[in-house]
């Protein structure tokens, strides 16, 4: 292992790792806390839960969103559920499972002390967001419902409709707003983190831009808490937000914290297939809804033309001519295969010539089955034995709006078809970013006093998340990780008192950070903004996305870099600094891409393997499966920002260690 | 499609505003309204004129920051959607849309499309929560059933997105929607109760000092909610003061 990276894993049995390691962190009395500063970046699950939690223990918190209000953070776009070993369902969960599936899932690139910690307080994120009031779904009897989510045999996953992420959020939020109101935490809202500042080698602040009035500002505190979310709009369309962005991330790299598996980044089997060339995102259909949908295409190349063509209608095609491809692939998990899995099964048809879209990159997911499954049901429980078809139907339909019925509105409301009638078309799409920045089992990354949670950090999630697991681990890291573990680097800090914005430290990143706006103004090139991000996207996309291959990985970055060169020569910015400009903040935001998008390349040209999202060609099995590389690549990159280049960056590498799951080729058939 | 643009263009808070009118051609049926926006802009930057600004994040309907009236109608002419969900297929080739910003006193353009909703935010922190902190050791999720028909309905009540249509629409700036939204979600659920009281005066005392005006009763609200808010949670909301006040 590197000398550089110290994971400071506590000793002991896994199961005894988390409550040990809390007996020992030393603590801030309460007088202390009121001196002490805490600025937390991003107010999504991860952040607003440790922002309001971390001002309940009396610490002064500042937050800071580029949204017009905390509530507005991107987590609130999360769908299907969030996951907890609470075993209501008696199927066999338990803490010790849902760490097993999230390992497994994660195809072995994972920290076990972590995963485990995340599986034990996941029960505890349920009983505080129900003692919030947050509206999970109940059944008949009035206790909390479940459903299943990919790659995992029980029911754990807890849910409000379609809605999940946006009622934890809000839970979240109003928890943040109460703190607001008693001022223990001051809201910055439309302002962004353009750098982190260090003083005498600790996280003592960052430069904030005042979004409305183009200032500034600098914020000083004893610690920096970045929540600041995934780099998926790198690839120019995904399911992002489209204010998204890695640039508090990517500054604190720059400033010394090593960034965790670039390349490990989540493409989702189900969203909305791309439409046309002005398409500004993409919008995911819930994993949930591979509960009760089932995936397929034509079985037969003519068919597969024929409907691309507009000259036959999928409801036409029998039974025996469609290829149900991840039953037949997987019939153990069937359409429940973990993300990565099915995105590839679905690329490998499409390639194959069976895409049932006019570009040829859809497949379909059907609920006829359900919906007759479901009338049945429901037929028999009316008393109604010799309901007609169409009555079953209409019962059916009935019971799948009631789970899903704002997914299918929303699927509606873009594509003009209606799925309860014909299934749905649906495609990979970028999602979820794995990597991030490098912490230690206390979220501290390698700048002290610098902690990282939910996905901007790379901890739980290995190669591959699995479904309904960011909510649990932004909630984990805000709710119940970081109030205890902040303590390891405060309770140095009580005698420190305030820290001075006039330190030459915050002089200096100011004066940095004011050049490199103007810079982006001074171009006065041709070339819109927005531009240079599409064109970016399409080589992350092309050479770094679902499948990745030697050649592509070294064509990619040559690109990159010519891009990034012609940008800071191009790009067209109008508008001043001292403004709302959101134009500027975005070729501010694209120029971090660009040069993230370079580290990525050269970690996925690095990982000479196959595991999890980071498919590369070269190492498949004969049935195209992954084939990881244990002996060599069990381990976290972690990359270190080298000579002022994203290309020269240095490896570290953290050695992962197994004790209590047994290496093994990910099955799901 | 071709169609004529006219947008309100106000430099800041203090500027006076006024109408500009652009063309845009080959717009596609399936874009987005917003896309279609991105279209003009791209356009705009091209001719050396400053982009219009508008609030905009998730474009999946949700996040709540898209706020455009668009032909005098809060979030377009579509039902049940907000902006970014609005497709260009309702629109016909060589319509003239007119696109203006929120308008009401408690939210203040901030430039151009865009108005400032803090007030909102405030009036969330004179209750819109549970007085619960962070604990390890609460009560199991389980402890206490909740009968499923008003589980059901705290959640309809708890999807507000908080974009301020309802405010946008109301011939009195009224956000009794938005924050009777808020106090039904709670007031369904017996987390809620304890606190229910102050909770609601609380509330509504902070919507009246924001400067939202008072509910009439014309149903404006409802129909241009994107998420479907009832009604009747302004009649909720109002069972609940009078219960507060009373018993005070």
């Amino acid at each position: 292992m590197s000398s550089k990276l110290n994971s400071r894993i506590p000793e002991g049995p896994i199961a005894e790792k988390w409550t040990k390691h809390k007996g020992t962190i030393p603590l801030v009395s309460p007088a202390n806390k009121r001196r002490i500063d805490v600025i937390v970046v991003g107010t999504g699950l991860a952040g607003s839960s440790a922002a309001a939690s971390l001002a309940e223990l009396g610490y002064n918190v500042k937050a800071f969103c580029f949204q017009d209000s905390p509530r507005r953070a991107h987590s609130i776009a999360a769908q299907g559920g969030i996951n907890a070993a609470k075993n209501y369902q008696n199927d066999g969960d338990s803490v010790f499972r849902l760490f097993y599936d999230t390992v497994k899932g994660g195809d072995y690139r994972s920290r076990e002390a972590n995963v485990h910690r995340l599986a034990e307080v996941s029960s505890s994120i349920i009983d505080q967001c129900v003692a919030q009031g947050v509206p999970f779904a109940r059944d008949y009897g009035g206790l909390l419902d479940n459903r299943s989510f990919g790659g995992v045999q029980v029911s754990r996953t807890f849910y409000a409709k379609g809605q999940t992420g946006q009622q934890l959020l809000l839970g979240a939020y109003s928890a943040l707003e109460r703190q607001v109101a008693k001022g223990r935490v001051k809201m910055y809202a439309r302002h962004e983190m353009v750098d982190l500042v260090v003083v005498d080698g600790k996280a003592r602040g960052i430069i904030a831009r005042n979004l409305v009035t183009g200032e500034l500002e600098r914020h000083s505190a004893h610690a920096v808490i970045i929540a600041s979310g995934g780099y998926g709009n790198v690839f120019y369309l995904s399911t992002n937000a489209m204010g998204s962005n890695v640039t508090a991330a990517w500054k604190a790299h720059k400033k010394g914290a090593f960034f965790a598996n670039p390349c490990f980044t989540q493409i989702h089997p189900t969203c909305i297939p791309v439409s046309g060339e002005s398409q500004s995102k993409l919008t995911l259909m819930s994993e949930s809804l591979r509960n009760d949908g089932r995936i397929w295409v034509p079985a037969e190349l003519e068919d597969a033309k024929a409907i691309r063509e507009g000259r036959l209608k999928p409801t036409d095609l029998p039974e025996e001519k469609r290829d149900y491809y991840l039953e037949r692939r997987y019939p153990a998990f069937g359409n429940l295969v973990p993300r990565d899995v099915a995105s590839r099964a679905a690329k490998e048809r499409c390639d194959a010539g069976y895409g049932v879209n006019k570009t040829g990159e859809a497949v379909y997911l059907d609920f006829s089955a359900a919906i007759m499954r479901y009338g049945k049901e429901q037929a028999n429980l009316k008393g109604m034995p010799n309901a007609s078809e169409a009555e079953i139907r209409a019962l059916g339909t009935k019971v799948v709006e009631s789970k899903y019925g704002n997914l299918f509105q929303m699927y509606e409301k873009i594509t003009d078809e209606n799925p309860y009638v014909t299934p749905m078309k649906i495609y990979p799409a970028v999602h979820y970013t794995m990597g991030g920045l490098w912490v230690d089992y206390n979220l501290m990354s390698t700048v002290p006093g610098l902690f990282v949670a939910g996905e901007a950090n790379f901890s739980d999630h290995g190669a591959n998340r699995l479904g309904a697991s960011a909510l649990m681990q932004g909630l984990a890291d805000g709710y119940f990780v970081l109030p205890y573990t902040v303590g390891t680097f405060l309770a140095d800090d009580i005698r420190t008192g305030p820290i001075s914005t006039d330190l030459p430290e915050f002089v200096e990143a100011e004066k940095a950070a004011r050049a490199r706006f103007e810079g982006f103004l001074k171009a006065k090139g041709s070339t819109p903004v927005e531009v240079f991000h599409r064109r970016l996207g399409k080589i992350v996309w092309d050479k770094i996305g679902m499948a990745r291959n030697e050649a592509g990985l070294k064509t990619a970055i040559a690109e990159i870099r010519a891009l990034r060169e012609e940008f800071y020569r191009d790009v067209k910015v109008l508008g001043g600094m001292f403004e709302m400009n959101p134009e500027l903040d975005k070729a501010n935001r694209v120029a971090d891409f660009m040069e993230l998008a370079e580290l990525m390349a050269l970690d996925a040209l690095t990982r000479e393997e196959s595991c999890g999202g980071h498919f590369r060609e070269e190492y498949q099995s004969e049935d195209g499966e992954a084939l990881r590389q244990d002996d060599a690549f069990a381990f976290v990159s972690a990359w270190e920002f080298t000579d002022n280049d994203p290309g020269k960056a240095t490896l570290h590498k953290e050695d992962l260690v197994f004790e209590n799951v047994k290496l093994v080729t990910r099955s799901y058939k | 499609m071709n169609l004529t643009l006219k947008v309100w263009r106000q430099k800041n808070a203090q500027d006076q505003g006024s109408f500009a009118t652009y063309a845009v051609r080959d717009i596609s049926p399936d874009m987005s309204f917003l896309e279609m926006m991105d279209v003009l802009n791209e356009q705009l930057i091209a001719q050396g004129v400053e982009s219009v600004v508008f609030d905009h994040d998730c474009r999946e309907g949700i996040c709540g920051m898209c706020s455009m009236f668009i032909n005098g109608e809060a979030h377009g002419p579509d039902r049940g959607v907000t902006t970014c969900q609005l497709h260009m297929r309702k629109f016909k080739d060589g319509d003239t849309i007119t696109v203006e910003p929120w308008r009401a006193k408690a939210f203040p353009v901030v430039r151009d499309l865009m108005v400032d909703r803090s007030a909102f935010d405030r009036i969330i922190q004179a209750g819109g929560y549970v007085s619960v902190n962070t604990m390890g050791n609460l009560p199991d999720a389980n402890a206490t059933p909740i009968e499923k028909h008003d589980a059901d309905a705290a959640f309809d009540a708890a999807t507000c997105i908080g974009c301020g249509a309802c405010v946008a629409t109301c011939k009195n700036a009224s956000a009794m929607l938005f924050v009777s939204a808020k106090v039904s979600q709670f007031a369904l659920l017996p987390q809620g109760q304890v606190e229910a009281a102050d909770r609601v005066r609380n509330m509504v005392h902070q919507m009246d000092l924001e400067g939202f005006g008072n509910c009439t009763n014309t149903g404006a609200c409802e129909v241009e909610c994107p998420k479907g808010i009832s009604i009747e949670n302004i009649a909720r909301m109002n069972r609940e003061y009078l219960k507060a006040s009373i018993t005070a």
